[in-house]
């Protein structure tokens, strides 16, 4: 049996991403954390982290950029904002999320195939396009180039929205997308 | 009463019954919504993950827009949309280095406005219980809902981070207004603002629905007979994902402005009821 190391020597640390975080306005709080746990105990979905806030926080300090980076944890963070408003340190960690999150997609670390940023990339294009973004047209390419062997488990749901009347194929548009477009390219431009 | 209306990609999709029966509400208690022509996407939080300032750019071309109307405030009843129109203006009104990004895109747009009257963001609650008032609005209701027993279901982005107009964890507001519309209120229940797991239902499937499981169970367990949303995201994961859990788990989940309106005396058909999969079976 191959057993794998999960431990890190000091000299395998890389304190960058740490740095990183300190480098930014909503990521400097991270210095004043206690880790007293309020965070994690509050989390929704803590339990299904492969790390909690509070030891992603701690695993940022000590330098396990790498691990902190590819986790499922920063995709998991649905943006509740629950652990921002208890945290007795008043850090802002659901940004600290969005950055992570940013900060993965930048380095290309993220995991294959993983439908989140997969969902972030396609809502850029359309809104890119459109200046709206058509839900069932965007949920229907979300399935298209993730999940193709699950589609069919996705018609029930449908049938319910059609039943409903709320599937709409109608492409959304606003009439001044041209300005939207103005906006996000000179976004681009600029650099970062 | 008037205000700059900010729809938001939902309301026109599988939020309709929202947008509907908010403008038949409104319009039942005179207070004006005229939505903004040319409103583009807010930059949801998905876009988040991708670029804060084109998110915030793209939100605060709303805000000029309403702006441009001559609105001194904007109603956006999409909770991400909410937060995210305050947000853009947050980014905008501070002095962090992303405000000079956000400045120079808008800049480049050649976006003019006036920068010290922003308009103001509100969520159709804050209209109801702030503009108007709970007592002005209990004057108005014709059919109390005895008998009715609902669930609040705030959810998370309206009620935080920002303004902290009602508790960010245990809010009360909309209690309030349904107690005011003659509904049983099941007050305590404990999550209330707890996450439906926005849009992980349609990326991590089997979490999302895990969440939407103790939602629909522990409202059960109190005795609603249903649970009363404000926010499409919300009204849209706790129903449709129903469909994946055991047949007694069944509750139909409803807008805020559908019970409130059902209360005025509307019809279920101008609230848009037949847009749902579940139709509450109690009577009014
Ligand atoms: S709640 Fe705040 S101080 Fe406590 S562990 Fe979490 S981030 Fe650190
Ligand atoms: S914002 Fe993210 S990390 Fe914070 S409590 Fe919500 S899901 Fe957990």
């Amino acid at each position: 049996m191959k057993f794998k190391r999960t431990i890190r020597y000091e000299g395998e640390l890389d304190r960058s991403l740490y740095y990183y975080m300190l480098s930014l306005p909503e990521g400097e709080g991270i210095i004043r954390c206690i880790q007293c746990g309020t965070c994690s105990g509050v989390c929704p979905l803590s339990i299904y982290m492969d790390f909690t806030p509070r030891k992603l926080i701690a695993l940022v300090r000590e330098g396990f950029s790498m691990d902190v980076l590819s986790s499922f944890t920063i995709w998991l963070c649905s943006s509740c904002y629950a652990c921002t408003v208890s945290c007795p340190q008043e850090i802002k960690i659901t940004e600290i999320m969005y950055a992570l999150k940013r900060k993965a997609i930048e380095e290309g670390v993220y995991p294959r195939r993983f439908p989140v940023p997969v969902l972030a990339r396609e809502f850029f294009q359309m809104v890119l396009r459109n200046g709206r973004s058509s839900e069932s047209l965007l949920v229907l390419n979300l399935i298209l180039k993730t999940n193709i062997s699950k589609a069919l488990s996705y018609v029930p749901l449908g049938l319910k929205l059609l039943k409903t009347r709320r599937l709409s194929l109608k492409k959304e548009r606003t009439p001044g997308a041209s300005e939207v477009k103005a906006i996000l390219e000179g976004l681009k431009e600029g650099g970062p | 009463m008037r205000y700059a209306y900010y729809p938001g990609c939902s309301l026109k999709g599988t939020g309709k019954a929202y947008e509907k029966s908010t403008l038949a509400l409104f319009t039942a208690l005179d207070i004006e919504l005229v939505e903004i022509p040319d409103w583009n996407c807010c930059g949801a939080t998905a876009y988040m993950a991708v670029d804060e300032i084109a998110s915030a750019a793209l939100s605060f071309r709303n805000l000029v827009l309403a702006q441009e109307m001559g609105m001194k405030k904007i109603v956006a009843p999409c909770s991400a949309c909410y937060l995210n129109l305050i947000r853009a203006k947050k980014i905008y009104l501070g002095n962090g280095p992303a405000r000079e990004k956000l400045c120079k895109a808008l800049e480049k747009a050649n976006l003019e406005f006036d920068c010290s009257a922003l308009p103001e963001v509100l969520h159709p609650l804050q209209v109801l219980t702030e503009d108007l008032g709970i007592e002005k609005f209990k004057e108005r209701v014709k059919r109390p809902l005895k008998g009715w027993n609902l669930v609040p279901y705030y959810g998370c982005q309206v009620a935080r981070p920002y303004d902290g107009y009602d508790d960010p964890v245990y809010p009360v507001k909309m209690d309030l207004l349904l107690e005011a519309a003659g509904a049983q209120v099941i007050s305590d229940y404990p999550l209330k603002t707890r996450c439906c797991g926005g849009s992980l239902t349609g990326t991590i499937e089997n979490v999302g629905i895990r969440l939407n499981f103790l939602l629909i169970k522990e409202a059960k367990k109190r005795g609603g007979e249903a649970i009363v949303t404000i926010c499409p995201l919300c009204q849209f994961n706790l129903e449709m994902y129903q469909g994946k859990m055991e047949e007694k788990f069944r509750m139909p989940v409803l807008y805020l402005p559908q019970v409130l309106g059902l209360a005025l005396g509307l019809s279920p058909e101008e609230l848009g009821f037949q847009h749902l999969v579940y139709k509450p079976h109690m009577e009014v």
